[in-house]
């Protein structure tokens, strides 16, 4: 189980995910897990993620299959949420594991800026009952530069 | 008949998120599409995918019965 890339269109418990993933991978050295979760603050009530199925999860795919090309890993777990979630809902988790803790670092920020900037994801808020596009952001790319 | 699909803020533009239309080159099917619509997806940081597959740009589209296109605008990430 190299990697485990999943679309999730309901609430999900990151850490029922992560402690099947390390048990698959016995005798790793380590294992870096990041959760991203919805912001709550700002008048936010909602945040609604659409995705592409024919694009975005074989994109998934092959963003996990470049890290596992990149960096010395065992295994890499990408999960992303799509649809409606409220502030405080998980949206993402990416688990790396290694042998060797920099490789578990490294592959789970550079999944994670490339999910942020190169995915086929869409992403609306609602605020005051409106819904709003989120439009790309600069940082996003500037992130992305940083695997280059 | 074909499908257009539109995704992000162009499907709250196309009032829905597909829209079935005759086959037949992509100009002639946008031409018949409304005009505030139709310059949208001509946008040019919108991408085409047919069939789940991105076109790389240039060729020009022609839709058969039964293809797919989709219209993706700029992500706005994860």
């Amino acid at each position: 189980m190299a990697i485990d890339v999943r679309l999730l269109d309901q609430p999900f418990n990151p850490g029922a995910f992560v402690g099947p993933f390390t048990h698959a991978h016995p005798g790793l050295g380590g294992v870096c897990t990041f959760v991203g979760e919805v912001r709550g603050g700002d008048g936010i009530e909602a945040l609604e993620l659409s995705h592409y199925a024919p694009l975005t999860l074989p994109g998934m795919e092959a963003l996990a299959r470049r890290a596992l090309a990149r960096f010395d890993l065992m295994g890499i777990m990408i999960l992303h949420r799509t649809g409606i979630m409220l502030p405080g809902e998980p949206i993402v988790c990416v688990s790396s594991a290694a042998t060797h803790r920099r490789a578990a670092f490294e592959a789970t920020d550079f999944a994670m800026d490339h999910l942020k900037s190169d995915s086929w994801f869409w992403k609306r808020e609602k605020r005051g009952g409106v819904w709003t596009w989120i439009e790309p952001r600069g940082q996003d790319h500037a992130d992305l530069a940083r695997w280059d | 008949m074909a499908k257009l699909v539109f995704l992000g803020r162009l499907a709250d533009l196309a009032g829905a998120p597909e829209r079935e239309v005759a086959p037949g080159p992509l100009a002639d099917v946008l031409a018949a599409l409304p005009r505030d619509l139709a310059v949208a997806l001509l946008d040019e940081r919108v991408r085409l995918a047919l069939n789940g597959t991105l076109k790389t740009g240039g060729e020009a589209v022609v839709l058969s019965d039964g293809d797919e296109l989709a219209f993706l605008p700029p992500v706005s990430g994860g």
